[in-house]
């Protein structure tokens, strides 16, 4: 493959990776406190849609991002409101929140189908753009690609070199020793689920504000679950999520140029590339298990004392 | 200062419990309500109309209860899962296979007999939703790979499959390009009783029904399954075959799925179309766990989420509410119902701290 093919591809790897970055590191960030949460789709999708409205509204991409986030906190919340005060399933929880977003954006968004709003677009960064391979792929991006080159070190930071992040972990890790130490671990929980909400959120904005300028329902697709699986293949950790997120943009994208291109192949199988990659991946995960950092209590709940 | 604690049931809560689940059914329409409003729609209009539309009258009571067979089967084989904590999300795709399975068998066979080719479609549903359920369960067995994710991606690849199926090679040429299967030949359609517009797929609920109650009940492997599925550790110390035992549920739980999706191509739409994944699947989900995996509770509890399935449709015709204000529904039932539980498992008790010593 020549260069001239394989650069722009590898920059729209980064792209169609992007919005699953955000998830990933949002889940990341819940699972770490010991919440599954597995609405992220859901979550997604109303950040999509948040982000999309707010920017036909005020016709301001920065405010529409934002609002995309805290929708997506609120969204959340849903889980922790069941999880963490109603003690409810938190697998059953995650997957009615799915049901339920995909619901909701579907059911709103209806009117707006095919509607575009102002976004993000294209910003080369002055000098680095000029640098050969790497800066037609990682710097001639838009800004909110550009934030998640900063987010994985700012969240490895928090979790491993800060007190809090070393509650927040405590609090997935082992809640009782957490509860002993004089922690509030159903404190430290809710700032998980609603922290990571507010991340998903943002993928799901840059789905309608920046990867499209417009809406159409169902627009993650399925990218909530990817990340989910990423988390795994991530070992929960920030850095290896980047990687994860790139490989899944790369297979997209791929497979989009190779849809365009006319080729031969049925376009219901190339369809089927991230999915049958996803499989793939959480097979490859398992297979090294070992020395992941996957928290020893994600998924249970703490239950009141008898 | 009034403190709030919740305190562990020692007993069921028995008829309270029905107040709890009534209580909740309230909430998530109050809730279903509030976004129909968000939405431009009159709530009290729009409730009205989904329930006159769901079993308001005769027609609707039928359109429910034809629903409610595909989603009974899928719902009974998650629920089997789900009594072994194993969480089979893919009964959407395992449906979807059985429907490919039945189909190939249809279209391979167009001159048997009806007694040769419907119990080879079945075997050949059973055998591809089966395989489609002993994927993940292997995978979940020998290398602790996530069941959740793997039955998930599962469902989209079992879809596209379909899809590739019916878009490609199985087309009927005599379609004008509409991506659908030929029709099945009269034997490979599973008919209806009498002159009533249910088909025999009824009855096939009916007995797999109450095998799955007996199974469960009675048999050996009933009992391992539930004993597995309160405490792991206990059944494999006590020399259930843990491993074989989640294989063999997953073949089972994904061949129900198939059955179901047998059923809708034979004996609903008689050929294979993409139209066919209308989410039943997941649906199934809800159902089985607002019944508690109770295969009676699963019977009614398909039937009014069926029922609510067809009062959507009559809303969409009715008042232009879109059609997916069906899973806006079933995901408020659900979280509503799960918080529920709180109420069923524990205590709310109101203690004032000077009181206490």
């Amino acid at each position: 493959m020549s260069i001239d093919i394989l650069i722009p591809l590898l920059a729209a790897a980064v792209q169609s990776g992007t919005p699953i970055l955000y998830a990933t590191l949002g889940e990341i960030f819940t699972e770490r406190s010991g919440i599954l949460n597995l609405g992220v789709e859901g979550i997604m999708i109303i950040g999509a849609l948040t982000g999309f409205l707010v920017a036909k509204a005020t016709g301001n991409p920065y405010v529409a991002f934002v609002a995309a986030g805290l929708a997506g906190s609120c969204a959340g919340s849903i889980h922790g409101l069941v999880c963490l005060v109603f003690q409810g399933n938190q697998v059953v929880s995650g997957l009615a929140l799915t049901i339920l977003g995909v619901g909701v954006a579907n059911y709103l968004g209806t009117p707006y189908v095919g509607l575009i709003a102002p976004g993000f677009d294209p910003l080369p960064i002055p000098v680095l753009a000029e640098i050969p391979v790497i800066g037609a792929i990682f710097f001639s991006q838009d800004l909110l690609v550009y934030l998640t080159y900063l987010i994985p070190v700012l969240m490895w930071i928090f979790l491993y070199n800060t007190r809090f992040g070393l509650s927040l972990r405590a609090a997935g890790e082992y809640p009782a020793a957490a509860t002993a130490a004089g922690l509030n671990v159903v404190g430290y929980r809710w700032l998980g689920v609603l922290v990571g909400g507010f991340f998903m959120g943002l993928g799901g904005a840059y789905l309608s504000l920046a990867y499209t300028h417009l809406w159409t329902n169902n627009l993650t697709g399925g990218r909530g679950w990817i990340a989910v699986a990423l988390v795994i293949f991530a070992f929960w950790r920030p850095s290896r999520a980047v990687f994860g997120a790139y490989l899944f943009g790369g297979i997209m994208a791929l497979q989009l140029r190779l849809q365009a291109s006319g080729t031969q192949i049925p376009s219901s199988l190339l369809l089927m590339l991230p999915y049958g990659l996803t499989v793939a991946v959480l097979v490859f995960s398992s297979w090294l298990r070992g020395k992941t950092d996957e928290p020893g209590a994600l998924g249970t709940n703490i239950l009141p004392a008898e | 200062m009034p403190l709030i604690r919740v305190v562990k049931r020692q007993e069921p809560l028995g008829w309270g419990s029905c107040l709890v689940l009534a209580a909740a059914i309230g909430l998530s329409l109050l809730l279903s309500g509030i976004v129909l409003y968000i939405g431009g729609t009159s709530p009290i209009e729009g409730i009205v109309v989904l329930f006159k539309g769901a079993f308001g009258n005769r027609y609707a009571l039928e359109d429910a209860i034809i629903k409610a067979t595909p989603i009974f089967l899928c719902s009974l084989g998650v629920a089997l899962a789900f009594k072994l904590q194993v969480w089979n999300i893919g009964a959407e795709g395992q449906f979807a296979l059985g429907a490919v399975g039945a189909t190939w068998v249809a279209l391979s066979l167009p001159e048997s007999p009806s007694y040769v080719v419907l119990p080879l479609m079945i075997i050949m549903a059973a055998v591809a939703g089966g395989l489609w359920g002993l994927i993940p369960a292997v995978l979940r067995q020998k290398l602790k790979t996530n069941e959740i994710i793997v039955t998930l991606m599962m469902n989209y690849i079992a879809i596209l499959i379909l899809d590739y199926l019916v878009y490609g090679i199985w087309k009927d040429p005599a379609s004008f390009g509409f991506p659908m299967t030929p029709e099945f030949s009269e034997a490979a359609i599973v008919g209806k009783i009498g002159s009533t517009n249910y088909s025999w797929g009824l009855v096939h609920c009916l007995v797999l029904g109450v095998s799955f109650w007996v199974f469960l009940k009675y048999s050996r492997l009933g009992y391992e399954i539930k004993a597995s599925g309160d405490n792991v550790r206990a059944a494999k110390y006590a020399g259930i075959p843990y491993d074989r035992l989640v294989m063999l549920v997953m073949v089972l739980s994904g061949a129900l799925a198939a059955w179901a999706g047998f059923l809708e191509a034979s004996s609903t739409i008689n050929r294979l179309q993409p139209s066919i994944m209308a989410g039943y699947g997941y649906t199934a989900i809800v159902v089985a766990w607002l019944a508690r995996l109770n295969p009676f509770y699963i019977g009614v509890a398909s039937f009014m989420l069926a029922g609510l399935r067809v009062g959507v449709e009559g809303l969409q015709l009715d008042l232009q509410v879109p059609a997916a204000f069906g899973g806006i529904i079933e995901g408020l039932l659900l979280l509503t119902v799960l918080a529920g539980g709180l109420f069923t498992s524990y205590r709310i008790v109101v203690t004032r701290k000077a009181h206490e010593h």
